[in-house]
C-alpha cells in the first residue's frame, strides 16, 4: 500500500461523501426503527423499490433526485398503508406481537424482491444524469459528482428531517410519541395516528435515498441486502432515533472504512467500521446521540 | 393373432415407458443474487436443449424434464437443494449451479454418493476433491489458462509492475492466486494488491489508490455488480497514464445489459470470455439467433453470448454420451465422457483426468469503438478484438489504457 497526506486527504474526503450517503440511506429507518420501535427489516427493500421506481421515471426523461422527490408523497401513502396494516395485525396485540411483526417486515422484503425480479427481471438497472460517471478535478483530486450530489441531497434531507422533527407540531409529537405515548395519548393526540404519519415519512424518504441508491450505482432486486447491516448499524449507532446521531455514525462509518481502505486492506473495512459500532455501544450503550 | 400379438406388445412397451416416466435432469441454478441475471439466461438454453431432445423423440425413449430450483446465489441453500434433488425428486442426471461459489458446497455430496456432475462455468472447484465424475462446461482448466493472455499481451506491451484488484470469495481468490503466481514467473513486481468484501458500495477510493500505486497492468477479478461499480469508478478517478492494460477477470462484462449500460465506458478495457462474435463453432450461430428470440419473452440477456451456448452444450454431451453408451449409469457415462471428444455448439470438448478441458479455450479481448445505447453494437465481430488465444487472435493490444480510451 501507498502512504501519503495526500491520499489520507482524499480517503477522509471520500469517507464524507459515503457516510452522507450511508447516512441519507439509514434515516428512514431512524424514524420507523428508532423513533417508532418498528422491526423495519423491510426499508431497504422499500428503497430499492424506490430506485426501480426512479429507473422508470428516467425512462420519461426525469431526473433522478426529481424522480425522487416526485415520488415521496406515494411512497407516503405505502407507508400509511403499510404501518395501519402492521399495527392491526401485530403492534395491537401487544409487544410481544410487535416483535413477530419481524416475520411481516421480512416477509414484504421478500415479496418486494420477487416483485421486481417478476416485473423487471434480475439485470441491473441503471440510471442517467449529466453528473453520474464524470468527476470534478481539484489537481490531482477527482470526485465523483455522483457522490457529491448524493451529499448534497443527503445533507438536505436531514436537515429538513431534523427541522421538522424539532420544530412543527407534528414533529414533535413523533418524537413524543416515541419517549411516552400513554403521555400523548393523556395530551389529547392519537399516537397510532401519530405514528401512522410518521412510518409515512419514513417511507416517503425510502424514495429519495432509493434515488440516491441508483445514482451511486446500478441496483438489482436482491440489493437490499447489502445495505441491512449498514443500516441497523448507522441506526444503533447513532442512538435511536437520533438525526444528528445518524449523520455522525454515516460519517464515522464512511471516513473509518475509506480510511482503512486505502491504507490497511478493503477486508478489514467492515471489520473495523462494525468494530467501532462494538466499542461506542460498550461504553454508550444508547448510542452516540441517544439518550 | 399375431399382428394382435404384436400391438398388445407394442403397447405394453410403450406403456412399461410411460410408467418409466420422463428422464429428470436436476440442478439449482441462481435466479436471483448476483448470479442471478447470468443463471436465468443460461436457464432458457437449458430449457431449449430439453425441447430440442424431447423433439427428436427424447433419450432411451423417454422425454426429458429439467427441474431446477433457485439457490440464490447463496451457498450455504445447494447443498440442501441437491440432496432435495436426489432424495425426493429422484432425478437421473446432474448438473451443477452456475458459478463456483454456489457448487463448491455440493462436491462433497456428489463424490460422497459417486455421482457424475456436470459443472457450470465454476472455477477449480474440483482441485481438492478429486473427483472422477466431475466434468465441467467452461473453456477453463487451471488458474493460469485464465490470466496467461491477460500478462502474455501485458508482457507484449513492456510492463513491468502490476496491481491486483480482487474480490474476497473463493472463485476470484482461486483466480487472483493463479494470476500472482504468473505475473510473479513473468518476474513483474506487485505494486498494489487489495482484496474487497463482497459488499463493498463504492471502488473510488481503491481506484484512487491504484493511481498512486502508478501499475504498468492492473488486474481484476470481480463479480457483476462490483464490475460495473469499477468500471465507473475508473471512468471518474481514472488509473493513471502508467496504465497501459486494464481488465482481466471482470465477471458480468460478458452480460449484454452491462455492457449496454457501460457503453464507452468499456473501451480499452481487456477482459476475459468465453465466446465473441467472429469465433466459428458449428450450429452457434443458429442457438444464437433462436435463443436471442427466447430471451426477449424470459426478460433475460438478449444476446447471450457468455453463459447460454455452454450450458446447451452440457444438454448436448449428456445426449451423445446416453446415446452412446445406452444408459443413464453415471460410471458408464462418466468414463465415456473421460475417453471421447464431445461435439458441441462451442466446438469440440475433450476432458483432461480432473474433469476440466484438456485444452483451455480462454479469450481476452479488448473492447474498442463501443459507443453508448446500442445493444446491437455487441453482435459485431471487432467490437471485442480478440488478443489470445493465437488461433482466434483478430488484433494486437492497443494501449495505454487512458490514452485509448480518449
Amino acid at each position: 500500500m501507498v502512504f501519503s497526506f495526500e491520499l489520507l486527504q482524499e480517503a477522509v474526503l471520500f469517507g464524507v461523501l459515503l457516510g452522507c450517503f450511508y447516512a441519507a440511506v439509514s434515516i428512514g429507518l431512524s424514524v420507523s426503527f428508532g423513533l417508532l420501535d418498528v422491526p423495519h427489516v423491510a426499508h431497504p427493500a422499500i428503497m430499492v423499490f424506490g430506485s426501480y421506481c426512479t429507473y422508470l421515471l428516467g425512462l420519461y426523461g426525469f431526473d433522478p433526485i426529481v424522480a425522487g422527490i416526485v415520488l415521496m408523497p406515494a411512497f407516503f401513502l405505502l407507508g400509511v398503508g403499510v404501518y395501519r396494516f402492521y399495527y392491526e395485525a401485530f403492534e395491537k396485540r401487544g409487544s410481544e406481537a410487535g416483535v413477530r411483526g419481524i416475520a411481516f417486515f421480512f416477509g414484504l422484503a421478500l415479496i418486494v424482491e420477487v416483485g421486481l425480479i417478476l416485473a423487471f427481471g434480475v439485470d441491473q438497472r441503471t440510471v442517467e444524469a449529466d453528473y453520474i460517471g464524470k468527476s470534478l478535478s481539484l489537481g490531482e483530486m477527482r470526485i465523483p459528482l455522483r457522490m457529491l450530489v448524493a451529499f448534497g441531497v443527503a445533507l438536505v434531507l436531514m436537515l429538513a428531517l431534523m427541522l421538522y422533527l424539532s420544530k412543527t407540531f407534528t414533529g414533535r409529537a413523533i418524537k413524543a410519541v416515541a419517549q411516552d405515548e400513554p403521555a400523548l395519548r393523556l395530551m389529547g393526540a392519537d399516537p397510532v395516528r401519530i405514528k401512522q404519519w410518521a412510518f409515512g415519512i419514513a417511507t416517503g424518504v425510502s424514495a429519495l435515498a432509493g434515488a440516491l441508491l441508483i445514482i451511486i450505482g446500478p441496483v438489482e432486486p436482491g440489493m437490499d441486502r447489502v445495505y441491512i447491516g449498514r443500516t441497523f448499524a448507522v441506526v444503533v449507532l447513532a442512538g435511536l432515533g437520533s438525526m444528528t446521531g445518524t449523520l455522525a455514525a454515516g460519517l464515522i462509518l464512511g471516513i473509518s472504512e475509506s480510511i482503512v481502505l486505502m491504507h490497511f486492506g478493503a477486508s478489514w473495512a467492515p471489520a473495523v467500521a462494525f468494530g467501532l459500532l462494538l466499542i461506542v455501544l460498550g461504553i454508550r450503550p444508547q448510542g452516540l446521540f441517544g439518550r | 393373432m399375431k399382428i394382435l400379438s404384436l400391438v398388445a406388445g407394442l403397447l405394453f412397451s410403450a406403456l412399461a415407458l410411460a410408467q418409466q416416466g420422463p428422464i429428470k435432469v436436476g440442478m439449482s441454478m441462481p435466479q436471483t443474487g448476483t448470479l442471478g441475471a447470468g443463471g436465468k439466461a443460461a436457464l432458457v438454453a437449458l430449457n431449449m436443449w430439453v425441447e430440442d431432445v424431447n423433439g427428436r423423440g427424447g433419450l432411451l425413449g423417454r422425454k426429458v424434464e429439467l427441474i431446477a430450483y433457485d439457490d440464490q446465489t447463496n451457498p450455504a441453500l445447494t447443498p440442501a437443494i441437491y440432496t432435495k434433488l436426489l432424495d425426493i425428486d429422484k432425478v437421473d442426471l446432474l448438473i451443477a449451479p452456475y458459478g463456483t461459489v454456489p457448487t463448491a458446497p455440493i462436491m462433497p455430496l456428489v463424490k460422497q454418493r459417486d455421482l457424475l456432475l456436470m459443472g457450470n462455468f465454476s472455477f477449480q472447484v474440483n482441485r481438492t476433491v478429486k473427483h472422477d465424475k466431475w466434468f465441467n462446461n467452461s473453456p477453463w482448466n487451471d488458474a493460469s489458462s485464465w490470466s496467461d493472455g491477460f500478462i502474455k499481451n501485458g508482457q507484449k506491451l513492456g510492463a513491468k509492475s502490476i496491481a491486483f484488484l480482487a474480490a474476497d470469495q473463493e472463485f476470484a481468490q482461486n483466480l487472483a492466486n493463479g494470476a500472482r503466481v504468473l505475473a510473479k514467473k513473468a518476474g513483474l513486481k506487485t505494486v498494489y494488491d487489495q482484496n474487497y468484501p463482497p459488499a463493498t458500495v463504492d471502488f473510488s477510493t481503491m481506484i484512487r489508490g491504484i493511481r498512486a500505486a502508478k501499475p504498468d497492468m492492473v488486474f481484476v477479478m470481480s463479480y457483476p455488480n462490483d464490475s460495473v461499480a469499477i468500471v465507473r469508478a475508473v471512468n471518474e478517478i481514472g488509473v493513471g497514464e502508467s496504465v497501459k492494460m486494464f481488465g482481466g477477470g471482470m465477471v458480468g462484462l460478458q452480460f449484454t445489459p452491462i455492457m449496454a449500460s457501460l457503453g464507452s465506458m468499456l473501451n480499452g478495457i481487456v477482459n476475459y470470455n468465453s465466446y465473441v462474435p467472429g469465433m466459428k463453432y458449428p450450429g452457434i450461430e443458429e442457438f444464437l439467433s433462436r435463443y436471442a428470440k427466447k430471451a426477449v419473452a424470459a426478460k433475460v440477456d438478449p444476446l447471450g453470448f457468455y453463459l447460454p451456448p455452454f450450458n446447451y452444450a452440457i444438454g448436448q454431451m449428456y445426449e451423445q454420451a446416453i446415446k452412446a453408451t445406452k444408459s443413464l449409469n453415471h460410471k458408464v457415462l462418466a468414463d465415456y465422457l473421460h475417453k471421447n471428444e464431445m461435439k458441441t455448439i462451442v466446438g469440440p470438448i475433450r476432458y483432461g483426468p480432473d474433469g476440466e478441458w484438456k485444452n483451455a479455450r480462454v479469450v481476452q479481448a479488448q473492447f474498442r469503438g463501443i459507443v453508448d445505447k446500442d445493444v446491437d453494437q455487441f453482435r459485431q465481430p471487432g467490437k471485442q478484438v480478440v488478443l489470445y488465444p493465437d488461433r482466434y487472435k483478430t488484433g494486437n493490444v492497443m494501449a495505454p489504457f487512458e490514452k485509448i480510451r480518449k
